[in-house]
């Protein structure tokens, strides 16, 4: 699985949905995910990849992480497991 | 002043996983102390417990619900569901406004601290669950209650150690009683039965590594229980007025403080609370049948509440029958009251007595009767039950047959 798989899987997981009904254009609050949802969906993935991610839950738009969408939030972990490794 | 009355009454402990069993374990003087079994049980001096067992809360809830609910949670969920049903009560509109939820509690989400102290401690992760705050604390039991059953009045959690549930029963007696509240949902639940939670009741050396036998001549320490108890208190002309099933009335209570020593008990504390139950429920000492007894099984707390039971009722003391079920279900600590209150409801209701098992041999400073062994069939008017908390506080109930 690459890391665009294991994010969606992680956010299905979270929503309870089917990780095919996860594409790149949904947003969080689409699928159903409230704040708490999210934080623990920041926490599955940090865990996954063993990464920090730059996310402060009192004030998400104002964090260095970009989450309007799912194919934001896989270009920004991309990014820091890629940092992560070089 | 209303009169308040029980509508609902849920349990799951180490006797049983309902009331039903609990009480059926109680008549036939089961025990439900065993080895206890988690992780690192073999490094601790103490391996007894009363352990809920073939309890799967993965059947009994969903994956978000196990996020957040740690197993004082699950138990009072449980219990409060079988509590609620029994009632028949349906919380909406001013119902709902008015009825809240004052459970008790000592230790609160002790597992969800061991297990996350081991993680970072031991394990030497930098990461923790983002749950372990709601999960852990002491009112998320009280407050996943009033979300699930939509209760929404006055609502909190109550811990004074070994009398929480006492102490927080007392409150909701008193919201009833006053007409502050219709109904309310109280009672409480511990679970400390993990390697951190025995480890540090191990430090006080009070401790048995064998059995819990309070009053007897050879007892050696208490034993730690788990689980919940839960009632729902209701005011006696709304549950008349809707043909509810009474399981028995609430007459009165007393609270009192030893002000004297953090953990010895006291005499004179324990009888001022005993003897304010039976003045605030406006009865003669004379009319109380049956007392649950604190009965840790220490030889601390046994002789001080016999000597207390001795003073607040005089030779009336030598007539009424005294046992104590922690020797069947163990010291639930901040649980413990709600569970002792379902032997006073047998008491009242079914005019069964629950035995104080394990008992070998007397005890000149315990000479109560204190029903050894076999439970006993008796009419009994009055009931109450005793809790005397480490930090020397006092919570007793009055309960009476209806």
């Amino acid at each position: 699985m690459d890391v665009r798989d294991k994010v969606i899987k992680i956010i299905a997981d979270q929503a309870m949905i089917e990780p095919s009904d996860v594409t790149d254009d949904s947003t969080l609050e689409d699928l159903g995910i409230d704040s708490l949802g999210l934080v623990e969906s920041i926490f599955a993935i940090e865990e996954e990849f063993d990464i920090q991610i730059p996310f402060n839950a009192n004030e998400p738009s104002e964090s260095d992480f970009d989450i309007t969408n799912v194919g934001a939030i896989v270009a920004g972990i991309r990014k820091l497991v890629a940092e992560q490794t070089s | 002043m209303k009169r308040v009355v029980i509508t609902g009454a849920g349990t799951i402990n180490a006797l049983g996983h309902t009331v039903d069993e609990t009480l059926d374990a109680m008549r036939e003087g089961r025990c439900g102390i065993g080895a206890l079994e988690f992780r690192d049980v073999e490094r601790l001096a103490i391996t007894i417990g009363g352990q809920v067992k073939g309890f799967e809360a993965d059947s009994q809830f969903n994956r978000q619900q196990m996020a957040l609910y740690d197993r004082f949670t699950q138990f009072t969920l449980i219990a409060a569901r079988e509590a609620i049903t029994q009632s028949g009560l349906e919380f909406i509109g001013d119902l709902a406004a008015r009825a809240g939820v004052v459970l008790g509690t000592a230790g609160g989400g002790v597992s969800t601290w061991d297990d996350n102290y081991r993680s970072v401690y031991e394990d030497g992760k930098n990461r923790v669950h983002p749950f372990v705050v709601p999960k852990l604390m002491n009112n998320a039991a009280a407050s996943h209650v009033s979300m699930e059953y939509n209760l929404k009045g006055p609502s909190f959690t109550v811990s004074t150690a070994c009398a929480s549930s006492n102490h927080a029963m007392a409150q909701a007696f008193q919201m009833v009683r006053s007409g502050m509240s219709p109904a309310m949902v109280t009672g409480g639940s511990e679970s400390m039965l993990c390697f951190g939670g025995v480890k540090a009741w191990e430090g006080l050396r009070v401790m048995s590594k064998d059995a819990c036998r309070p009053f007897s001549a050879n007892r050696n320490g208490m034993v730690q229980g788990e689980g919940a108890g839960v009632f729902v208190f209701e005011e006696y002309e709304h549950a008349k007025a809707r043909g509810a099933e009474i399981l028995a009335e609430v007459i009165g209570y007393a609270m009192s403080s030893d002000a004297s020593d953090i953990v010895m008990p006291s005499k004179q504390g324990a009888a001022r609370a005993i003897s304010g139950a039976m003045r605030d429920a406006r009865i003669n000492p004379e009319e109380v049948g049956y007392i649950n007894a604190h009965g840790t099984g220490t030889a601390a707390n046994d002789k001080t509440e016999c000597a207390a039971v001795a003073d607040a009722f005089g030779p009336h003391a030598d007539n009424l029958m005294m046992s104590s079920t922690k020797s069947m279900h163990g010291h639930l600590i901040g649980g413990t009251g709600a569970v002792e209150l379902l032997a006073c409801i047998m008491a009242v209701r079914d005019g069964v007595i629950a035995p104080t098992i394990g008992y070998e041999e007397p005890d000149p400073e315990c000479a109560l009767d204190i029903v050894p062994n076999e439970a006993r069939e008796a009419k009994v008017d009055v009931a109450l039950s005793n809790a005397f908390a480490f930090g020397g506080l006092n919570a007793v109930l009055a309960l009476r047959k209806v």
